[in-house]
C-alpha cells in the first residue's frame, strides 16, 4: 500500500483498522542468495539495495533483537557529509544525496530536514582547520562556507557571549544540506521497502556460529536453525569483533559506548545542528522539541550500551559552555549505543579474510549518516565481488599498507 | 562510575585513570624482520573481546603507574588487579 | 482572586496560618504553606491544569507527585524561567507565577483545542505515513512550532550548582514508611546511614492516609521517626533529593533541590541544586509502589485521578477533590481512599469493582452504607472538559466483553480510579537486577540482583504498611549487619495488616472509534498499541517508539505498566513474557546544571597561565588559548591594530632584540646509564652521536610513524637530558615516556621528571642579543665561539641557577634562558630593563609565528596533519644513518609512506608578491580546477624582511616539483603561485648562527 494523505484520511474513516502489515515475519528458509548479519540501518539498507539495484532477491536479513534496536535507534540524528579527504565526501555525500530522496524512494516520511549544520571553531588555529576543511569541501564537490562570527550569532543567538567563555565563538564551517532525520523512520522505511521487494527480515535470530566448507564460509547457525548463503554480509557495528572471532579473524576494531541524551520538549530554539570543535559537544532540536546532545565516548572498551557520570557530567559541561541559558532544562532520557571504532575513523566495506564473508563496519560514532550510502556500497560489492568506485579506499587492506583515511585528525573531531 | 583498587595506592574513581589498551600486545621487532602483517596486527588488530579482557590502565592523577585489569566488558565487573610486572592474569572465560 | 472553595475546613499537613498568593495562566489565587501548587489549585476549584501534547485536550490532575502527567507549567520568567515541571513537584511560595505550557492563551481556554476535531487523522506514527509531498521540509517548521511544550529560556542561568562525595554505610532511597523503618534499623545497629527522599516532608504515602502506626497517626510516627534519626551521630537525612540513577560499582547519583530554590528571587548567587555522589557499602532500596490508571473510553478528563492521589489531596493538603465521588478499581488499596473521602464529606455514589469477588474490604464497605458493584468495569466517562458522570457495566466472565446487562449511570464529579500498583524498580534494574512478573501482585517485581542491594516494601510489591514497616526493618538490620554494624536495633515498628489483593484489568471492553488513553500527556490510546500490532511493530522497543508511549516528560510512569498489559494481551502472550524497555537514567528529569556542577565559566577546563601572565596582562597582553595555555597573542599599545602590533614585534626581532615568555614548552628531565638508548627508541634523529652541551633538534613519531611532536633535545651529561617538547605536547610526551618505561622498557635503567612548570623560559632573540644578555652579568662566556648554535650553558644568572640553549624559533640569533619559574618575572624586568636603549620589545604568539613561518620552521600541527613523515618533511635522509630501532620505524616503510606522491612540506610563493595567500586555500594544478587537491597552504604571512608575502604548505610530490607553476584556490577564487623551498629567510642560516 502506498502510504499517503489520503490513504491516511480514507484510513481514518475506517478507524485504521485496515492498515497492512508493515513487514512480514517470515520463517526463515534454509537457503539465501544472501545473508546480511545485522537488522540495523546499514543491514536494512543493504538488503533494500540488493533487491532494488541488482534484482537480487532471495535475501535474508538476520536480526538478533527487534530491527533497527541496536545503534540506529539510539545515535543523536545528524546527517551531513562535510568530510575532508575526497574519498569520505564521495561516499558519505552519496549517502546524502540518497537521504534527500529517500522518503519519495521508500513511500516513508523519514523527516529529513536539511537545516544545516554549523562546526564552530573557537581560535585562529580552529579557523585555519576550518578554512582548509571549507575549501576541501567545495573542490570535493560537496556544500561547505565559512561563516564569521557574526553570521554564526545570527544562525545560532543563543550561543555564549564572546568576552566571558572559555571558549569563544570565532566563526564556523556551515553546510546547508545537511541536518537530522529520523532514526527510527530510516530503519522502518528501508525494512518495510526490502520487504515489498522479497526480503526476508527475521527477527530474534542470533548467528551463533558460521559454517564451513573447506577455506569457504557457507552458511550459519542461529537461534532460528541453520540457513545457507554463498555469501554473507556483517553489518553488525559495536559487535563486528563478535562476528568476526566467531568466522576465524580480527578486526582492527575496539567497541566503545557512546553516551547521548535528550531534554524535556520545548519550543523551537535551536535553529540548525551545532558541533564544537572545543568542547566535541553536538546537539540539535528534534521536531519533538526535544534538544538531542552528544559528545564523547566513555574511553574504555564496553558492550554494556551504557557508560558512567564522568562522561556525562563532562558533555554537559561542554554544553553549557556553549550555550549557557540551556542551564535549567532538564534531562529526560539518557542511553548509549556500542559503537565500532577504528583508527582513521573511516569506515570498513570489503571482503573478508574469510571466502564467502563481506564486512560492512568501523563506522564508530558516524553510521547514522552513512546508512544509505553504506548500504548501497554494500550492496554493490556483495552482488558483485568488487567494490563500488567509490568505496575502493575502504578496504582491510589499508591498515597492513598504511593507506589510512584520516578524517579524525584532518577535522579535529573523531567521527 | 568505575571504581579500581591501584595495586599501589587502593580503591579510587573512574576520572583519575586512563584506559591504555588490551594486554599482552608485544612490540615485534627489529623493524627489519617484521612482515607488513604482523606490524598492522600490532598496530591495529585487536581482540575486542565481548565479555572478559585483560587490560592496562593508567593511574594518571595519583601514583601514575600502569597495572593490568581483567574486566568484563559487558557488565564492566572488575575481576582483578595486578602489577604491570606480575604474571599475565588468568582469564577464564 | 478566587476563594479556596474545594478547601476543608480543618485537617492537612498544611499551615493556615501563612496563606500565600500565587498566580496561573494570569489569575490569581491563594494557598498555603505546605501545599504545591496542584493541592492549591485543586482547592480552588481549578480542573484544567493542562493540554495534551498531541491533540490539546484539556488534561486535570491525575496524580500528586512526580507520576503527574498532566499538570505540566512553566515558572518565573528570564533568568529564573523553569520549564516544563509538574505542578504537583512545586512547594508553593508566595508570588509564585506559573503557567501552562504548549496551550494559548491558557490551559482553560486553548485555541489549539481544535486539533481534537482532527484526531482520526493523527494516529500514532501518522507523520511516517504522509507528508511526503512535496516533502517533509514544508509542514515541518509548522510542526517544529506546535512541538514542544515548555518554553527553553534565552539567557545564562544565574544559580549555581554544587557538587559533593558522600560514603556511607547503608544508603536508604525513599522515606516512606519502609525507608524510615530501614533506616532506624540501620541507625540503631550503629552503621553510617544515609536516608534520601525526593519529597520535602518524610513519610512518603503516609502523609497522605489515615493510617495507625504503633497505636498512633502515622504522621506522628513519622515525626518521631525523623526526630530519632537526624539525633543519630552518623545518619544523615536529606530532603527534596531524588536518587535518579544507578551506575556501574554501586554508584548512586542524588540531586538535591536546596531550599532557597523555592522562592523567586532570592536565589541569586546561591546554590540552587545539588549533585551527590554516594558509595554506599549497602543499599536499600524503598522507593514504593505508583498506583495505575484503568484504561477505558474517555478516561482522560478532567476529573478522573488516582484514588490514592485523591486521598493524598483530602489527607494532606486538606482538599476536596470532588463533591460527589465514585471509586472505580480493581484492587483492595482504593476502598481505603474511598473512605478517606467519605469522612470528610463527600458523597460516596458508588465503589466499583472489576472483581467478582472482592473480600472483605467490599464487606466492610457494604456494611457502611457504600453502594459496591462488583463485577463491574468502568464503559465510558461523560463530560469533555469536566466528569459528569461515569456508566458501568457488569463484565462477562473472561472480562473481554460485557454481559448483556444494561449500563448504570452514575452521576459523579470525580472519578477515583485504581488498576493496580506498580513497584518503582528503576534503580534496582539500573543496578542490574532483574525483573519478574509476580502475579499475585499484578507487577513486576525485582527479582535476582547484586549483592549490595536490597529492594524491600512496596518496591519489592508488598504493598501493606504492616509489611513495609517489617520489610524495611528486615533490610535494614540486614544491610547493617553486612558491614559489621552489631549494634541491637531492638523490634520493628508494628501497624495492622491489611489487605492488598489486586486483579490484573488490562483495559474496559471498548466501542469501536471510542478513544481509551494508555499515556495522557503524549495522547496514545488503545487504539494506536491497537495499530502498532496490526503493523506488526509487536515488541515493547519497537510499541514504544511508534506510539511514543512512555516518552513523556512523566517517562510513562502511569502508563508504562499499563501498556505493557495492553500489548501483552494484543499479543496473546504473558506480560513477564514481553520483558520491558530498559530502565535508564534519570529516574525524575535532572537539570543540566547540576550535572555540569562547579564545571561551568572560567572552571570549565581552566586555562594554565604561565608565571609572567599577570605582567602580560598588565601591559597590554591581548590573550588567546593556546594549547590550553593562556598566552598573549600581541601587544596593543594605544591605537594599534593587531597587524600593526605584530609587524611591530617582527622589526624587533628582525632589527634589534625581542622577549619571549616559552614558559609552556615542555621540559622533561631524562637521567640514568641508559637515557641516551632510551630517547634515541623515541626520536627519529640520532641521539646517541650528541655530545655533552649540545643541542640538537628533533622529531618523535608515533608508532604508525607520523610526526607527533618536536623540540630540542639537550644533553647536559653523559646520562643527564632535557627534552623540549612543544607546550601542547608536554603532557602527551611525558606519558609515553612513562607508558614505555614502565611497561615497554623496565629494564632500561632511566627516570623521567615533567618540570614544565618548574622552569621559566624567556627567549631572547634579535641581532642585538648577546648584547643583552652581555649586561646580565654571567659568568659564562657568550661569544659566538664560546658558545655555539645549538649547545647549551649552565650557570648563575643575577645569584639564579640558570639553563641557556642557543636555540630559538624567530631564525635570529637567539638565546633560551631557563630559570626557576619564580624566578622568570624578576628576569623578564630586568631584561626589559637592561635593554630598553637597544630597542627590546616582547612578542606574543602571532608575531613568533609569523617570524619561524618566515624562516621556514616547521610547525607541528599546524605544517602537518595527522599523517605525515618524516621523509614529507625533507627528513628522509636521516633514516639510513641510524641504525637502531625507534617508535614508528617500521611504519616509515610501509607501502603508503614510500608513495611517490605524498605530500610534501615546500614554501609557496604567490606570482603577486602583495598576496598573502589564505591558510587553508589549497593547492590546485590549473587556474579554475575545481576537484581534486593537491595539498594546502598551511602558515602564511607578509614579510618585510623577505620583502614579499612568504607561505609554507603541503603539497603532492612537492620537493620534486620546485618551481613549478600552481594555483592556490580559496572560497571560489584562485591565484596562481610556485612551489618553492620554505626557507624564505636567511637560507644559510647565517643570522642564527652569530
Amino acid at each position: 500500500m502506498r502510504f499517503s494523505a489520503f490513504a491516511l484520511a480514507r484510513n481514518a474513516l475506517t478507524f485504521h483498522e485496515q492498515w497492512p502489515k508493515l513487514w512480514r515475519s517470515p520463517r526463515p528458509q534454509s537457503k539465501y542468495d544472501v545473508i546480511v548479519v545485522g537488522g540495523g540501518g546499514h543491514g536494512l539498507a543493504t538488503a533494500y539495495y540488493l533487491a532494488r539495484e541488482h534484482g537480487i532477491r532471495r535475501v535474508a536479513v538476520l536480526e538478533k533483537g527487534w530491527l533497527g534496536g541496536g545503534n540506529t535507534g539510539r545515535n543523536t540524528t545528524i546527517v551531513r557529509s562535510n568530510y575532508f579527504y575526497p574519498e569520505s565526501a564521495g561516499l558519505y555525500d552519496l549517502s546524502l544525496r540518497l537521504y534527500e530522496g529517500l522518503s519519495r524512494q521508500l513511500g516513508f516520511n523519514v523527516m529529513l530536514s536539511q537545516r544545516g549544520m554549523i562546526t564552530l571553531g573557537h581560535s585562529t588555529h580552529q579557523l585555519e582547520m576550518l578554512s582548509r576543511w571549507a575549501n576541501a569541501l567545495n573542490l570535493n564537490g560537496v556544500d561547505g562556507e565559512l561563516l564569521t562570527e557574526a553570521q554564526v550569532r545570527e544562525w545560532l543567538p543563543l550561543l555564549n557571549e564572546s568576552t566571558t567563555a572559555r571558549y569563544p565563538v570565532r566563526g564556523g564551517l556551515l553546510q546547508r544540506r545537511a541536518g537530522i532525520a529520523r532514526h527510527d523512520a530510516v530503519a522502518w522505511g528501508y525494512a518495510r521497502a526490502a520487504d515489498a521487494l522479497g526480503v526476508d527480515i527475521i527477527q530474534n535470530c542470533e548467528v551463533t556460529a558460521f559454517l564451513r566448507d573447506r577455506d569457504r564460509i557457507v552458511g550459519v547457525e542461529t537461534t532460528q536453525g541453520i540457513i545457507r548463503a554463498p555469501k554473507i554480509g556483517l553489518a553488525v557495528a559495536g559487535h563486528s569483533s563478535v562476528l568476526a572471532g566467531k568466522a576465524g579473524f580480527r578486526l582492527p576494531v575496539t567497541s566503545y559506548a557512546l553516551q547521548a541524551f535528550v531534554t524535556e520538549p520545548v519550543k523551537p530554539v535551536l535553529k540548525c545542528v551545532a558541533l564544537s570543535m572545543a568542547t566535541g559537544v553536538y546537539l540539535s532540536q528534534s521536531d519533538k522539541g526535544e534538544l538531542v546532545v552528544g559528545g564523547a565516548l566513555d574511553l574504555y572498551p564496553s558492550y554494556a550500551q551504557r557508560g558512567n557520570l564522568p562522561t556525562l557530567q563532562g558533555v554537559v559541561a561542554g554544553l553549557m559552555e556553549l550555550f549557557p541559558c540551556f542551564s535549567r532544562l532538564r534531562m529526560l532520557r539518557q542511553w548509549a549505543g556500542v559503537v565500532d571504532v577504528v583508527h582513521d575513523s573511516s569506515p570498513i566495506i570489503d571482503a573478508a579474510p574469510v571466502k564467502g564473508v563481506y564486512l560492512n563496519c568501523g563506522w564508530g560514532t558516524g553510521g547514522f549518516k552513512a546508512i544509505p550510502g553504506g548500504g548501497f556500497v554494500f550492496a554493490h560489492l556483495l552482488a558483485t565481488g568488487r567494490p563500488h568506485s567509490l568505496a575502493t579506499g575502504f578496504t582491510l587492506k589499508r591498515f597492513t599498507s598504511g593507506a589510512l583515511i584520516d578524517e579524525a585528525s584532518a577535522a579535529g573531531i573523531s567521527h | 562510575m568505575l571504581q579500581f583498587e591501584c595495586p599501589y595506592c587502593g580503591r579510587r574513581d573512574e576520572p583519575e585513570f586512563r584506559w591504555g589498551g588490551e594486554v599482552p600486545l608485544v612490540r615485534p621487532g627489529p623493524p627489519q624482520l617484521v612482515s607488513e602483517g604482523d606490524w598492522a596486527a600490532y598496530l591495529f588488530f585487536r581482540d575486542n573481546p565481548k565479555g572478559l579482557v585483560r587490560e592496562r590502565w593508567l593511574h594518571a592523577l595519583g601514583c601514575r603507574q600502569w597495572f593490568v585489569v581483567v574486566r568484563n566488558t559487558v557488565t564492566h565487573e572488575i575481576c582483578s588487579t595486578s602489577r604491570i610486572s606480575d604474571p599475565t592474569p588468568e582469564v577464564r572465560a | 482572586m478566587s476563594a479556596q472553595l474545594f478547601r476543608l475546613p480543618s485537617g492537612g499537613r498544611i499551615n493556615r496560618s501563612r496563606p500565600l498568593s500565587f498566580t496561573f495562566d494570569g489569575t490569581r489565587y491563594v494557598g498555603f504553606v505546605g501545599d504545591t501548587l496542584a493541592s492549591a489549585l485543586l482547592a480552588s476549584g481549578v480542573r484544567i491544569v493542562g493540554r495534551s501534547f498531541k491533540l490539546h485536550r484539556p488534561r486535570g490532575l491525575v496524580g500528586v507527585w512526580c507520576e503527574e502527567p498532566n499538570a505540566v507549567v512553566q515558572l518565573g520568567e528570564g533568568a529564573k524561567l523553569v520549564s516544563n515541571i509538574k505542578a504537583t513537584q512545586i512547594e508553593l511560595f508566595d508570588g509564585l507565577h506559573a503557567r501552562s505550557v504548549n496551550c494559548w492563551p491558557s490551559a482553560h481556554f486553548d485555541l489549539f483545542g481544535v486539533a481534537q476535531f482532527l484526531s482520526r487523522f493523527m494516529p500514532a506514527g501518522f507523520y511516517y505515513k504522509t507528508f511526503l509531498w512535496p516533502s517533509w521540509g514544508w509542514f515541518e517548521p509548522l510542526i517544529r512550532r506546535a512541538a514542544g511544550l515548555g518554553i527553553a529560556p534565552t539567557v545564562p542561568d544565574p544559580d549555581r550548582y554544587e557538587e559533593r562525595y558522600e560514603h556511607c554505610d547503608v544508603l536508604v532511597v525513599g522515606a516512606g514508611a519502609a525507608g524510615l523503618s530501614a533506616a532506624l534499623a540501620a541507625t540503631r545497629s550503629g552503621s553510617r546511614v544515609l536516608l534520601v527522599d525526593d519529597r520535602g516532608v518524610l513519610g512518603g504515602s503516609l502523609q497522605g492516609e489515615d493510617a495507625l502506626i504503633e497505636d498512633r497517626a502515622a504522621h506522628d510516627w513519622v515525626t518521631d521517626a525523623e526526630a530519632e534519626l537526624r539525633a543519630g551521630p552518623r545518619t544523615r537525612v536529606l530532603t527534596r533529593t531524588t536518587a535518579f540513577g544507578f551506575y556501574d560499582h554501586g554508584l548512586v547519583a542524588l540531586c538535591e533541590r536546596t531550599a532557597p530554590a523555592l522562592t523567586d528571587g532570592s536565589t541569586l548567587g546561591a546554590v540552587r541544586e545539588r549533585l551527590w555522589q554516594v558509595r554506599a557499602r549497602q543499599v536499600v532500596l524503598t522507593t514504593g509502589a505508583i498506583e495505575r490508571p484503568l484504561v477505558f473510553a474517555n478516561n482522560d478528563v478532567p476529573g478522573v485521578m488516582l484514588a490514592s492521589a485523591a486521598m493524598s489531596y483530602a489527607v494532606q493538603y486538606a482538599v476536596r477533590p470532588g463533591e460527589r465521588v465514585v471509586v472505580v478499581t480493581s484492587c483492595d488499596s482504593a476502598y481505603e481512599a474511598a473512605e478517606a473521602l467519605r469522612v470528610r464529606g463527600a458523597a460516596l455514589v458508588a465503589i466499583v469493582d472489576t472483581r467478582v469477588e472482592p473480600g472483605s474490604v467490599a464487606v466492610a464497605a457494604k456494611t457502611a452504607g457504600t453502594q459496591v458493584l462488583t463485577g463491574h468495569a468502568p464503559v465510558r466517562v461523560l463530560g469533555s472538559r469536566a466528569v459528569q458522570a461515569l456508566e458501568v457495566r457488569p463484565l462477562a466472565d473472561d472480562g473481554r466483553a460485557w454481559r448483556s446487562d444494561p449500563v448504570t449511570r452514575l452521576e459523579c464529579d470525580l472519578v477515583c480510579v485504581s488498576g493496580g500498583w506498580t513497584p518503582t524498580v528503576h534503580l534496582f534494574s539500573q543496578a542490574g537486577g532483574r525483573l519478574r512478573y509476580a502475579s499475585d501482585a499484578v507487577a513486576l517485581v525485582p527479582d535476582a540482583g547484586p549483592s549490595t542491594v536490597q529492594c524491600a516494601g512496596a518496591s519489592a510489591g508488598r504493598f501493606s504498611i504492616h509489611q513495609c514497616l517489617r520489610d524495611g526493618f528486615a533490610a535494614g538490620r540486614e544491610a547493617a549487619q553486612r558491614v559489621g554494624a552489631v549494634a541491637d536495633c531492638g523490634r520493628e515498628p508494628l501497624a495492622a495488616g491489611a489487605s492488598t489483593q489486586v486483579s490484573p484489568f488490562w483495559g474496559s471492553p471498548r466501542a469501536r472509534g471510542a478513544k481509551a488513553w494508555i499515556d495522557f500527556q503524549n495522547d496514545v490510546t488503545t487504539a494506536d498499541l491497537e495499530l502498532a500490532v496490526r503493523e506488526n511493530l509487536c515488541s515493547v522497543e519497537h510499541v514504544k517508539r511508534y506510539t511514543t508511549t512512555g516518552m513523556a516528560v512523566d517517562q510513562g510512569k502511569t502508563s508504562n505498566m499499563n501498556a505493557l498489559g495492553v500489548l501483552a494481551k494484543l499479543n496473546g502472550v504473558e506480560i513477564g513474557r514481553l520483558g520491558t524497555t530498559t530502565f535508564r537514567p534519570p529516574y525524575d528529569p535532572v537539570t543540566l546544571g547540576t550535572l555540569a556542577g562547579r564545571r561551568v565559566r572560567e572552571f570549565y577546563h581552566p586555562l594554565r597561565r604561565t608565571a609572567i601572565d599577570a605582567w602580560h596582562a598588565a601591559h597590554g597582553g591581548v590573550f588567546e588559548d593556546f594549547g590550553g595555555w593562556r598566552r598573549p597573542a600581541w601587544y596593543t599599545r594605544s591605537g594599534d591594530t593587531r597587524e600593526a602590533s605584530t609587524r611591530n614585534e617582527k622589526r624587533a626581532a628582525r632589527d634589534a632584540v625581542s622577549l619571549f615568555d616559552g614558559s609552556p614548552l615542555g621540559k622533561i628531565e631524562v637521567r640514568g646509564p641508559d637515557a641516551a638508548i632510551f630517547l634515541n627508541r623515541l626520536y627519529y634523529n640520532n641521539i646517541r652521536t650528541l655530545g655533552v652541551g649540545r643541542v640538537r633538534y628533533g622529531v618523535m613519531l608515533n608508532e604508525h610513524g607520523t610526526i607527533i611532536d618536536d623540540g630540542v633535545c639537550i644533553r647536559l651529561a653523559e646520562d643527564h637530558f632535557l627534552v623540549s617538547t612543544t607546550s601542547g605536547g608536554a603532557s602527551r610526551i611525558f606519558a609515553t615516556f612513562e607508558d614505555l618505561i614502565q611497561c615497554e622498557w623496565p629494564d632500561l635503567r632511566v627516570l623521567v621528571t615533567n618540570v614544565t612548570s618548574a622552569w621559566g623560559n624567556v627567549a631572547v632573540a634579535g641581532p642585538r642579543a648577546r648584547e643583552l644578555m652581555q649586561r646580565l652579568g654571567m659568568d659564562i662566556d657568550l661569544s659566538s665561539g664560546a658558545f655555539p648554535h645549538f649547545t647549551v650553558r649552565c650557570g648563575l644568572v643575577q645569584g639564579v641557577p640558570a639553563r641557556i640553549a642557543r636555540v630559538g624559533f624567530t631564525g635570529e640569533l637567539s638565546f633560551e634562558v631557563n630559570v626557576p619559574a619564580g624566578c622568570t618575572l624578576a628576569l623578564w624586568e630586568t631584561l626589559l630593563k637592561l635593554g630598553s636603549d637597544l630597542g627590546v620589545a616582547p612578542i606574543g604568539i602571532d608575531a613568533l609565528q609569523e617570524l619561524r613561518t618566515e624562516k621556514g620552521f616547521l610547525h607541528v600541527g599546524t605544517d602537518t596533519d595527522g599523517c605525515t613523515l618524516p621523509a614529507d618533511v625533507g627528513m628522509g635522509d636521516m633514516l639510513a644513518k641510524k641504525g637502531d630501532d625507534f617508535i614508528g620505524r617500521r611504519s616509515l616503510t610501509r607501502a603508503d609512506a614510500l608513495r611517490e606522491d605524498r605530500l610534501q612540506f615546500v614554501g609557496v610563493a604567490a606570482e603577486d608578491p602583495q598576496v598573502v595567500l589564505p591558510v587553508g586555500a589549497h593547492v590546485v594544478p590549473h587556474h579554475k580546477s575545481r576537484s581534486g587537491s593537491h595539498g594546502y597552504v598551511t602558515s602564511s604571512c607578509a614579510s618585510e624582511a623577505v620583502g614579499r608575502s612568504v607561505a609554507l604548505g603541503l603539497v603532492r610530490a612537492g620537493r620534486q616539483r620546485l618551481n613549478e607553476t600552481i594555483h592556490v584556490y580559496a572560497s571560489g577564487r584562485d591565484w596562481p603561485a610556485r612551489i618553492v623551498s620554505p626557507a624564505w629567510y636567511d637560507p644559510n642560516g647565517e643570522r642564527l648562527r652569530a
